[in-house]
């Protein structure tokens, strides 16, 4: 029974993946693949703990989750930094000047 | 069922082989478990049908955080067959991944809309629906 339940799950965790991938292929800005990424990120942890309640072995996969929760933070946290600098210097420059004539 | 002689993975064939009733507190989580993946419908369905960047965050970042968090809480009780000692620590040990998930995951989301904030990624207002031309990409 519990089982099935986690076959069933893990199934529909995986089908229900399906969109989240399309996102991650035709999103019009980098953000909206960074955040598909990361939606997949946190649902793999997901599916570790159901793979290892097939295996019986619950205890040795929720490391794996830990794991790979802590490096889909900070993938996240690394990616979104990164994106936020591409401008130039000169052009950041710019901005916070005119934000201060403004103000 | 003969589910043995489809699955090729021995331990998981011999798992299949022993099923029995669900605990009152194995029915417990395969409820948090549907009302979880209920939840992520919501999220997939969001990541395709919404508009902006903005609005598909707002599907994303709750729908996501709230449907983990039920999913792997209801998989620790499914996995606390008994109320041993081990469990108890098998079970607590996966409270900690939840706890971890609802900590990291608004922040990771507050980082990526910051990030496009200030990246000059405008929300969408009325004036982008009545263009003719409107971003629908």
């Amino acid at each position: 029974m519990i089982e099935y339940f986690a076959i069933f799950m893990g199934v529909a965790l995986f089908v229900l993946m399906i969109p989240v991938v399309y996102r991650i292929g035709a999103g019009p800005t980098p953000f909206d693949r960074m955040l598909a990424v990361n939606v997949i990120g946190t649902k793999t942890a997901v599916l570790l703990v159901i793979i290892g309640t097939l295996f019986n072995r619950v205890d040795m996969f929720v490391d794996f989750a830990i794991a790979y929760a802590l490096l889909n933070f900070v993938s996240a946290i690394v990616v979104s930094r990164y994106l936020n600098r591409t401008i130039s210097l000169d052009e950041m420059e710019a901005k916070e000047n005119a934000k201060k004539i403004k103000s | 069922m003969s589910l043995d002689q489809t699955i090729f993975i021995p331990v998981l064939a011999e798992s299949l082989q022993t099923t029995s009733s669900p605990t009152p507190l194995q029915f417990f989580g395969i409820l948090l478990g549907l009302l979880g993946l209920f939840f992520f419908v919501g999220t997939a369905v969001g990541m395709i049908r919404f508009p902006d960047f903005y609005t598909r965050m707002h599907a994303a970042g709750k729908g996501d955080t709230l449907s983990t968090m039920l999913m792997l809480s209801g998989f620790g009780l499914v996995s606390m067959e008994d109320l041993s000692m081990g469990s108890w620590l098998l079970f607590f040990k996966i409270m900690g991944v939840v706890l971890f998930i609802f900590i990291t995951c608004p922040t990771s989301s507050h980082a990526l809309m910051r990030a496009a904030f200030e990246d000059d990624e405008m929300p969408m207002t009325e004036k982008d629906l009545k263009k003719p031309s409107a971003k629908k990409k």
